[in-house]
């Protein structure tokens, strides 16, 4: 099971929980399964079935440009983070 | 992880540059170079207002005008369809606006002439009547919630939640690591200030300028100055509703860019202009254009709050940011907050940003952007703590500093990094162990994280028959990327540099590559050269197998020679090879296509001396070093240059550089006259010391450099004046008014 650190400003769904765990092969999939657990927690990270446009991923704290699609392992720790960009 | 590359040859050497001669006698081609037959001027009309509903626009004068061939507004753009789900009404006003101007400068109209004098009286027949409302130019004020409104359908986008009320708050972010509220409790002194900085132009010396003709067949060919041929071509195909295999993006050479280059401005101006004029047209900015319409950094206002203990140990950081995105959203608030506090082992901490629009220019990318700022602020805190708790500033860093597999607040984790080795280098530099003497001299620490980027790369190779390689890449060469591409392919090759050549293709003649920012392309396209390098040399194996009729296993390349080992008579260098090509089965293309998902990050260390004039406030830099973690320096006077230049760039943030707005959100000094940069005269010869810890991931080990040295500069500049004459000055530029009203002289 992936493990899902709960934005601070989104703990209002996982009534307090800094962590949740769910299972699923990519980033879209544990969303996913936390939207069944937590109703409204997709649509506060996703616009239109995308990552939202102000958000990026880590997945076990390495940035990752894949959104949705990007693949988790078992072990791994998702986190969602404002977007970085570069000059 | 990747096996480095030993024992190289053209690694690391310092060859001239290939762009360097044609630059230097002035043969280069830019994009205002461009001399079509029949091509016409392009001029925009740029609203006086910074807000203003427009209720009318009337070409038909100008129009009529002997001369001009062609007048466009928002009207001459396809039709809206759909319900605008993903913003495109807002894209097609920023090009062109249509209904209500956000700034001063924002495009309304535009004229295709013979002469820039009839163009320039086309835009003043052009009448536009506006309903004038009132501006924000202040981004405090902008957040309150009786503000005048840019967008009246815009929410809040939070992770809590979207908001219901029309705001000029376009997203807020909060992120918390561990308890700051315990963390803060820890400390035994903690340090909580706020800063200011001002809106910051690239102030590249080249202008936006864009050539757009369009063939019979509906083809549309743009010369322009960008960082990327491939945004530009997205962002004409997008406006336009074109094909993507309609246009051809050709890149020019780039007099400057440092970020501003990423946003397309001209492009789909000169295209509309183009089409209907039925020749070609040309559009360039002029200076105080390029001031009041293209990008900027964000505007901000930042508060910063650390805790330590006695014996120097962090226990917890809090930072809020507020940045201007300018007319639409879009700050880069989160690479602010993503690198403020990065460098350093926080156990508890907590990141908030707004990312706020104003009726200013539409900021955009530039040189790590936000993050100059962010640096700004954190490490003038850590400086203070550090001299607060008696610790040398390096020696308080390095207590701090993050290691392999440190987790920053915002939750990423650091990997193979120099950041120890960035610090020890600065402490032993022959700049920091040379005492500093004399009256109103000080000295000042900055350091920084930048993260990087990876992304996607192309590259074509092509053997010719005489030996040499020509190769096309699809990034656009703006800090000599040529060579220091060119030389990861000789290297693998096995070739001197002087038997490969690399040109920018055009969005035709090669396959997608992103855009020439994020310190990326040295690092990513070079992976790129490296794979066609080896996709080249499987195929020449294969041909060598043919020839001596034996297994391809059994063919071996080594250092530029093809050779079946134990078997002297099979034997051909590189060029013998290449020149039996034509007869065995014609040339070998090679391919390098990559989406380089690991990348490797950068710290640098700065060190600034100065010499305060207490009764003018005049800063002189008496010295300055900058030390940076560039994993292996491909061309190590190109990354030296990097270095300097980043640290210039810093140094006029620090104390020269800023917009300056009337109340009306007019701008008060698009010139550079009246906007002031660093020249020769201000900055010393800045020493550069190349830290070497390889990134495993670049087959030689590569880091991105360019954008790491514009950050600290600012924060080690002002610790600097603060030990020269103790006035700690909170709002950039750090002018001599500034200095002189913290010391309660003015």
């Amino acid at each position: 099971m992936a493990t899902v650190v709960v934005p601070h400003l989104m703990r209002d769904l996982t009534g307090g929980l800094a962590r949740v765990e769910a299972p699923g092969h990519t980033v879209r999939a544990v969303i996913d399964a936390l939207e069944e657990r937590y109703p409204g927690f997709r649509s506060r990270l996703c616009e239109d079935d995308a990552l939202s446009a102000v958000l990026t991923i880590a997945v076990d704290g390495k940035v990752s440009r894949l959104g949705l699609m990007q693949p988790v392992g078992q072990s791994s720790e998702i986190r969602f983070l404002p977007v970085i960009e570069g000059g | 992880m990747v096996e480095i590359k030993q024992n190289l040859i053209v690694v690391g050497s310092r060859p001239a540059r290939v762009d360097a001669v044609d630059k230097v006698i002035g043969r280069a081609s830019y994009a205002t170079d461009v001399r079509l037959p029949g091509m016409l001027v392009g001029r925009v009309l740029r609203s006086p207002y910074a807000h203003a509903r427009i209720l009318s626009i009337d070409t038909g004068r100008a129009e009529k005008l002997p001369g001009v061939y062609g007048v466009v507004t928002a009207a001459d753009l396809p039709p809206l369809e759909g319900d605008d789900a993903v913003g495109e009404k807002a894209f097609r006003d920023r090009e062109l606006a249509s209904d209500k101007v956000l700034y001063v400068g924002h495009p309304i109209a535009a004229v295709a002439a013979r002469t820039p004098e009839i163009a320039q009286e086309a835009l003043d027949l052009i009448r536009v009547e506006y309903d004038v409302l009132t501006p924000v130019v202040d981004v405090l004020a902008a957040m309150k919630a009786d503000a005048p409104i840019l967008h009246h359908d815009m929410r809040t986008r939070s992770l809590a939640g979207t908001g219901e009320k029309p705001t000029n708050v376009a997203a807020h972010f909060e992120q918390v690591k561990g308890d700051p509220g315990q963390g803060f409790a820890e400390a035994d002194v903690i340090v909580d200030r706020e800063f200011r900085n001002p809106m910051v132009h690239q102030c590249y010396l080249e202008p936006h300028s864009s050539t757009a003709v369009w063939s019979d067949n509906g083809g549309l060919t743009l010369y322009v100055t960008t960082q990327g041929t491939f945004s530009v071509r997205s962002h004409v195909v997008r406006l336009l509703r074109l094909s993507m295999s309609q246009v051809k993006v050709v890149p020019m050479e780039v007099g400057g860019a440092f970020g501003g280059k990423n946003s397309s401005y001209v492009d789909g101006v000169a295209a509309m202009l183009a089409r209907k004029a039925r020749r070609p047209v040309k559009v360039t900015m002029s200076r105080p254009e390029t001031f009041m319409a293209t990008g900027p950094n964000s505007g901000s206002v930042l508060r910063v709050k650390m805790g330590a203990t006695r014996d120097g140990h962090l226990t917890a950081a809090e930072a809020t940011l507020i940045y201007e995105a300018g007319a639409y959203p879009g700050s880069p608030v989160g690479s602010g907050s993503h690198v403020m506090f990065a460098p350093y082992q926080i156990p508890n901490g907590r990141l908030e940003g707004y990312d706020v629009v104003v009726n200013k220019p539409v900021v955009s990318s530039y040189r790590a952007p936000g993050a100059t700022q962010a640096c700004f602020v954190a490490e003038q805190v850590i400086n203070e703590l550090a001299g607060t708790l008696g610790f040398d500033p390096i020696e308080f860093r390095l207590l701090n500093s993050v290691k392999e597999g440190s987790e920053t607040v915002d939750g990423t984790v650091h990997r193979h990094i120099g950041a120890i080795e960035v610090l020890q280098a600065a402490k032993a530099s022959p700049h920091y162990t040379t005492p500093l003497e004399g009256p109103n001299r000080g000295r000042g620490v900055g350091h920084a994280f930048w993260g990087n980027w990876g992304a996607c790369s192309s590259v074509t190779m092509t053997v010719n028959s005489d030996g040499t390689v020509s190769m096309v890449m699809g990034s656009v060469d703006i800090t000599g990327t040529r060579t220091s591409i060119a030389m990861q392919a000789a290297e693998t090759l096995g070739l001197p540099l002087d038997r490969v050549k690399c040109t920018m293709g055009d969005t035709d003649s090669i396959g997608y590559s992103d855009t020439s920012g994020g310190s990326r392309t040295t690092v990513a396209t070079g992976h790129a050269a490296v794979k066609a390098a080896h996709d080249v040399i499987d195929k020449m194996r294969e041909r060598a197998a043919q020839i001596w009729e034996v297994d391809v296993q059994a063919v071996v390349f080594d250092a530029g020679i093809f050779h079946v080992p134990d078997d002297l008579d099979k034997t051909l260098s590189f060029q013998a090879l290449a020149e039996l090509l034509p007869r065995t089965g014609n040339v070998v293309i090679g391919v390098g296509n990559v989406d380089v998902a690991d990348w490797g990050s950068c710290f640098g260390t700065h060190i600034a001396d100065v010499e305060v004039d207490p009764e003018t406030g005049k800063v002189t830099l008496l010295r300055y070093t900058v030390v940076q973690d560039v994993g292996k320096a491909i061309h190590p006077m190109q990354v030296e240059g990097q270095l300097q230049g980043g640290a210039t760039q810093g140094i006029g943030w620090a104390l020269y550089e800023g917009y300056e707005f009337d109340a009306a959100g007019q701008m008060l000094n698009p010139t550079l006259l009246d906007y002031k940069i660093p020249t020769a005269l201000d900055v010393p010869d800045i020493e550069t010391i190349l830290v070497e810890v390889p990134y495993p991931h670049h087959p030689f080990g590569a880091r991105g450099v360019g954008e790491n040295p514009i950050m600290p500069p600012p924060a080690a500049i002002a610790e600097a004046i603060y030990q020269a004459v103790g006035a700690r000055v909170c709002d950039l530029p750090i002018t001599p008014a500034r200095i002189l009203e913290t010391l309660g002289i003015i």
